[in-house]
């Protein structure tokens, strides 16, 4: 297995994750470097992208087009079929879990996927990050993510940390958030992003910690990467700038590496300019260094985007 | 035997629906103290695993483990003096418990033990603060369940205290199905014909009864033929259902289609129609669609489909679930919203949804009256309406874009809800004309998606008659959308592989009414109703083929691609079963294990109908101007107040953010726009192509309150609304197409119904002013529905809803980039008014503010409509030029109300003066203010493109009336009185507007 170290170059200067990388699972035949390289390289086709579908999956074809036009090839995949593989994630560099309701979130946002996710996939999945390949989960995908033990995974186990939980206001609610990307935050998806907004559309996105020195350990190891702020740029609890009630004001999550990011809020549903509600109003909502990358028309959430696509570009 | 998996909250604060359930309980109890709840759920399973199994089961699936614990069949210690638990009623549809079933069969194949599962969920309440089981199963019943579908088990604290727990028996629906069919003889006395028909909820008329009666009477051939296959010469009961269900008002629209005397009692003149939907409906769009290329079929297929461009196409239709909402608000509005779905993802080869409207009509939520038995209170109602539509829609991940809440006292008798759902569909696919339809004979009869049970079934006859205390429960059904949603995603996997040749949805009806409609093509079908996979069994024949079951479509699949449709179903995990094949044996044909037990002439079957013949007399109703008095209004700025919290004025976004409106990301124009996004928005702007610029607009229009007065009047306001919003957005009028819904109290004569000669005429002068603004503006009407007995009860009971048209509109735009919100967006610019103000108050909301109707509603003659399109055009090349900064539509409340709203997108001031607004005769400025007359809409201009916009409005109607302030104040220089009638902040004025419908 071509176990990939930690990229050193990165879209920008950051720590080294720290978590050992998971061994491969056992029995599986190693691939070598030269296979990995036309399988799973991304100059030899492009970076390719594996989007998870089926379940009540809902939000796969804005967010494959938002990959797409950042100048990746977005594969949709029913989640049936990539537990039915046996290396199911070898011809990609990325996976990404869109918004929906998987299984309708009946037993709770999240929970029926991740536990089929985590017994189908997850070896798969784990070694994928462990080969340096960046995982994105929107929406219900964080939810999954977070179930499934992926975010934060601050323990190294794999197990659930945390959760999100129902919103304070007991309601759904489709509305547009102030966020900022908290300072030194590891993930390879924020790169270069300050602040930035996006629409929130969820009934439980209340992030939910254990105790406070959970908090506490989240927020030495700078994984409470993306937050709700109010409209000044401040970290806020109120409604309706933190638009649930999170705990330490938490939109996203990364785990230590930064390849893996999850967040409420929906990058993909700010994918040209004019889905900002104040687009008639001004400029983009996106502020840093990475406002730079954005070309005509496009949306402030497509910077996480070309993020990745840069990243795997440079380092797969 | 049951085991019972039980799942708590760690700490109270993580019990959010606690938190709400206690807020109502202290509403509901205002003066006692300790009320409070707890809430936990609990299910019960019967499965292949082992206790050792289930532990983990129930720990790894079913609870949080940040927030929860689960108990297997052990009770933590709780305080309550009462402990309610709430399920749903064996057989009814229960999402929750069917994910658990899944849940727990995927987890147990990980560990190697195959096998079904079966499971019952409760939602559990302990509740404190209670002495009396009375006072608690009141409260429960009128607050947290529905007893037509749900049931309850309420244990005291001193019967918990002594042992008594909830019951650890798994219901099963149990029937017994009998003989596979039942002769009925309709050789028999007219008065008993009559009474077979309502004992059996065939909603057929005596007349109608009568030709099924010669039909069946008929020797020869047709007795040989039946005798042949077994049957006798009396119908049988699967036969007399099927026939009721394609013959019923909501299949066949029979007052439409009837033969319709119409006579003016004023001028005297009277004449026949010969059907209303063909002369008014089919005849305008027959009109117009000779001067446009892009309507590719209207009036054939489900919805109405329309060119978007060269490779695409979108169909639109919009449905109402007005009963099942009445009786079950949640379930009903729900399986509205996935039902339309289903309509769209019929349509043609298969259309994507991309979008849902959502329009709901109540009475006040504020209502303090009595509400009659069967009908649940106006705020319930919305509630529950509300909820249905947002799950439905959220969970279906189709972004719920425009819609309207509007009030009126007698939708008390009935709620209206109408559902409305755009798709887009290629206009090729693999080679084929995606907007054609075949269905050859040879071809497989497959049916998708759900299982059949006894839900919703009479749903289409039931529709078709009043509500009453005897309406059927069985007609209540819940929608399930996951399942719908893996659907959806297999049937456009399998048309763009080719997989099959037609579908259609599977609504009002069933199978009854789909595949008798798609036999039509092919000349028969031969159904064999016992290879339908059912939910549990004991159904009757005549059930699994009249069942509205939910989330299942019908295919027409050539048997050479069967296998490899059923790999594409199991992939997805959808069922798909072969059911029939269809035939051009001229015959709808149904067997049951192997015998025959329908064998009907396909000619009789859809035109053995007798035609309806109904008659109208107008008679305008007794009226009175409004007291010039009440026009002398000595505090504006009162009024004003007033007019904003008014629930049709109100903003609705309290209700409209719980939807999710941008799921797809295609919508650009939102419901709610501006500085603090929530100033409201005219109408939707949908980009539905990622590599496009090209828009679709989206809009509606109502107008209920005009009714009363005219209901000429009321269509003619729903026409314009709908076009004066699309025209606000950005949308081309060249390219506008409208959908008619109506929603009237029943026309037809009879004993309960004394009026119905009038409700008829009401039904005649809407339908002609809808052919008049149509074809004025140009509008094909491309799709659309009736619901014609829109009726509470019987006699001095009855409460007949206001005759309402629903406009919905549609239209392109080249360009989002140039479409147009209503917030006002700079200091200095100035605004204009569009249109001529007249003195009509009738059926205004400020008339009925003050508890009046009035008597001159809104409207528009042909030089009116032919003003307002010259107007309309004009305003959309201004704005293909970027011209205009905002624009905003007057309606309900008028001018007064347009204005402030603008201000309220825009956090800006605005300067009104009345005198320089375009009025007819004399007006008092209340009368301007509040004056809620047709084709005006306020539009702001930056002062460098002045110039250019008054040339381009050049011809038509308006005026420059004010400039925008930077100081967020609305004021208005009055016409009559020197000086200022308002001067308002903006900001006292938004809140109380914004939370005047929260609750």
């Amino acid at each position: 297995m071509k176990t990939k170290t930690p990229p050193k170059k990165s879209a920008r200067p950051r720590k080294s994750p720290k978590a050992a990388p998971r061994p491969p699972a056992k029995g599986k035949p190693k691939p070598s470097a030269k296979a990995a390289r036309s399988k799973g390289g991304a100059r030899a086709s492009g970076v390719r992208v594996c989007l998870l579908t089926g379940f009540g999956i809902n939000s796969d074809r804005e967010l494959g087009a938002c990959f797409e036009r950042a100048g990746a090839v977005a594969v949709p995949v029913h989640l049936s079929e990539l537990v039915s593989q046996k290396n199911p994630l070898d011809r990609f560099q990325i996976f990404a879990i869109p918004g929906g309701f998987s299984y309708g979130d009946h037993l709770g946002s999240g929970r029926v996927m991740a536990t089929r996710l985590r017994l189908g996939l997850g070896e798969a999945l784990h070694a994928f990050v462990a080969q340096g390949k960046p995982v994105l989960g929107i929406c219900n995908g964080f939810q999954v993510l977070v179930k499934a033990g992926f975010l934060p995974d601050l323990s190294g186990k794999g197990n659930q940390e945390l959760t999100l939980t129902h919103n304070d206001s007991g309601l759904f609610e489709d509305r547009w958030v102030h966020l900022a990307a908290a300072p030194k935050n590891p993930s390879i998806w924020l790169a270069g992003i300050r602040s930035l907004q996006l629409p929130v559309r969820h009934g439980e996105g209340k992030l939910v910690v254990p105790d406070e020195a959970a908090l506490g350990a989240l927020r030495a190891a700078k994984l409470d990467a993306l937050l709700y702020t109010d409209a000044g740029g401040a970290p806020t609890q109120a409604y309706p700038a933190n638009p649930n009630g999170s705990a330490g004001a938490i939109a996203g999550l990364s785990d230590q590496s930064g390849l893996v990011f999850g967040l409420m809020p929906h990058p993909e549903a700010n994918m040209i300019r004019q889905h900002e509600p104040q687009w008639q109003r001004g400029k983009p909502s996106l502020i840093g260094p990475a406002a730079s990358a954005l070309k005509a028309d496009d949306g402030s959430g497509m910077a996480l985007f070309y993020n990745a696509v840069a990243y795997c570009r440079k380092n797969l | 035997m049951a085991s019972r998996i039980s799942v708590f909250f760690k700490k109270p604060e993580y019990d959010s629906a606690a938190r709400h359930l206690t807020k109502e309980m202290r509403q509901a109890f205002p003066s006692r103290k300790g009320v409070s709840a707890e809430t936990a759920r609990t299910f019960l399973v019967e499965g292949p695993g082992d206790r050792a199994f289930l532990g983990e089961a129930a720990a790894l699936i079913f609870a949080d483990p940040i927030i929860e614990t689960a108990e297997l069949g052990t009770w933590p210690e709780k305080r309550f003096d009462f402990a309610v638990s709430v399920g749903y009623k064996p057989g009814v549809t229960d999402n929750t418990a069917r994910t658990a079933a899944q849940a727990l069969a995927d987890y147990a194949e990980t560990r190697k033990i195959p096998g079904e599962w079966n499971v019952a969920y409760s939602r559990l309440f302990f509740l404190r603060g209670f002495a009396d089981a009375g006072e608690v199963k009141a409260f429960i019943t009128g607050n947290v369940l529905n007893e037509l579908i749900e049931q309850f088990e309420l244990i005291s604290a001193g019967d918990w205290k002594a042992g008594r727990r909830f019951s650890d028996t798994l219901q099963a629906p149990h029937f017994e199905r009998g003989a596979p069919y039942e002769t009925l003889p309709l050789d028999i006395e007219d008065p008993l014909l009559t009474r077979l028909s309502r004992d059996r909820i065939l909603s057929l008329s005596l007349e109608e009864m009568k030709a099924i009666q010669g039909y069946f009477a008929a020797a020869g051939e047709r007795r040989e033929k039946r005798a042949a296959h077994g049957l006798g010469p009396h119908p049988t009961d699967v036969e007399l259902e099927a026939i009721s269900q394609t013959w019923s008002e909501h299949c066949k629209h029979k007052i439409f289609a009837a033969r319709a005397f119409y006579r003016d009692s004023h001028s005297g003149e009277q004449r026949t129609i010969d059907g209303l939907f063909k002369t008014y409906i089919k005849a305008t769009t027959e009109q117009i669609a000779k001067t446009r290329r892009d309507l590719l079929s209207v009036f054939t297929d489900n919805a109405g489909i329309v060119a978007f461009d060269d490779e695409y196409a979108y169909a639109l239709k919009v449905e109402t679930h007005n009963s099942p909402s009445a009786l079950d608000p949640y379930g009903g509005a729900m399986t509205g919203i996935v039902g339309v779905n289903r309509d769209i993802l019929g349509t043609g080869l298969g259309a994507r949804p991309i979008f849902n409207t959502d329009v709901f009509c109540f009475a006040d939520p504020s209502y303090d009256g009595k509400v009659p038995a069967k009908l649940m209170h106006p705020k319930r109602i919305f509630r529950g309406v509300h909820r249905g539509v947002k799950d439905g829609g959220n969970e279906s991940g189709i972004p719920t874009v425009n819609g309207a809440i509007v009030f009126h006292p007698r939708f008390l008798g009935k709620p209206l809800v109408f559902c409305g759902t755009g798709g887009l569909l290629p206009r090729t696919v693999r080679g084929r004309d995606a907007v054609e339809k075949p269905v050859p004979p040879g071809s497989l009869i497959v049916m998708v998606g759900g299982r059949i049970g006894k839900d919703g079934i009479h749903g289409a006859t039931f529709s078709s008659a009043a509500l009453t205390e005897a309406s059927p429960t069985s007609a209540v059904q819940i929608g399930d959308p996951i399942t719908q949603k893996k659907m959806t995603e297999f049937l456009m996997a399998a048309r763009d592989r080719g997989l099959y040749i037609g579908l259609t949805d599977n609504g009002a009806g069933g199978l009854s009414s789909s595949l008798g409609e798609m036999a039509q093509t092919s000349g028969g079908c031969r159904i064999d109703l016992d290879r339908a996979p059912l939910k549990y069994p004991g159904l009757k024949p005549w059930e699994i083929l009249i069942s509205e079951a939910q989330e299942r479509m019908s295919l027409s699949v050539d048997p050479a691609r069967w296998e490899d449709l059923l790999a594409l179903a199991r992939l997805h995990e959808v069922e798909a079963s072969v059911v029939g094949e269809f035939t051009d044996s001229g015959y709808f044909h149904c067997t049951f294990e192997g015998k025959t037990v329908c064998l009907l002439e396909l000619e009789f079957l859809h035109h053995g109908l007798p035609r309806l013949h109904l008659r109208g007399v107008w008679k305008r109703p007794t009226l009175a101007p409004p007291d010039p008095k009440i026009l002398q209004v000595e505090n504006q700025l009162a009024l004003l107040k007033k007019m904003l919290v008014r629930p049709n004025i109100a903003s609705k976004e309290h209700w409209v953010r719980q939807y999710d409106h941008e799921v797809q990301a295609s919508t650009v124009g939102k419901p709610f726009t501006g500085v603090d996004r929530d100033g409201p928005g005219d109408a939707a702007v949908l980009k539905p192509r990622f590599d496009s610029w090209q828009g679709l607009v989206v809009s509606c229009g109502l107008a209920p309150r005009y009714s009363d007065i005219d209901a000429r009047a009321m269509t003619l306001a729903a026409v314009d609304e709908a076009m004066r919003n699309l025209i606000a957005a950005g949308g081309d009028p060249a390219t506008a197409v409208g959908l008619d819904n109506f929603c009237w109290p029943d026309p037809v004569s009879g004993e309960d119904n004394p009026d119905a000669e009038f409700k008829l005429a009401q039904l005649v002068r809407s339908c002609e002013a809808l052919q008049e603004a149509c074809l004025a503006y140009g509008l094909p009407l491309i799709s659309g529905k009736d619901s014609m007995k829109n009726d509470y009860g019987r006699g001095k009971e009855r409460i007949s809803v206001p005759p309402t048209l629903l406009f919905t509109a549609a239209a392109k735009i080249d360009d989002v980039r140039r479409s147009v919100t209503t917030d006002l967006k700079k200091a200095g610019n100035a605004v204009y008014l569009l249109g001529l103000t007249r003195s009509e108050l009738g059926g205004s909301e400020f008339l009925a503010e003050r508890g009046l109707l009035g008597d001159r509603a809104p409207d528009l003659d042909a030089a009116g409509l032919k003003a307002n399109l010259a107007a309309y055009r004009a305003l959309h090349q201004a704005m293909k030029k970027g011209l205009v900064a905002s624009c905003h539509d007057l309606s309900d409340g008028g001018l007064a109300v347009a204005a402030v709203e603008m201000c309220f997108g825009g956090m800006l001031g605005f300067t009104l003066e009345l005198a320089k607004v375009p009025v007819e005769g004399l007006p008092s400025d209340t009368e301007i203010l509040y004056s809620e007359s047709l084709g005006r809409l306020l539009v702001e201009v930056p002062p460098a493109r002045a110039k250019a916009f008054e040339a381009a409005m050049k011809g038509t109607t308006f005026a420059k009336v004010g400039l925008v302030a930077a100081k967020p104040v609305f004021t208005v220089k009055g016409r009559s009185t020197r000086g200022l009638l308002l001067e308002v902040p903006v900001a006292p004025l938004k809140d109380a507007w914004k939370g005047a419908l929260v609750f």
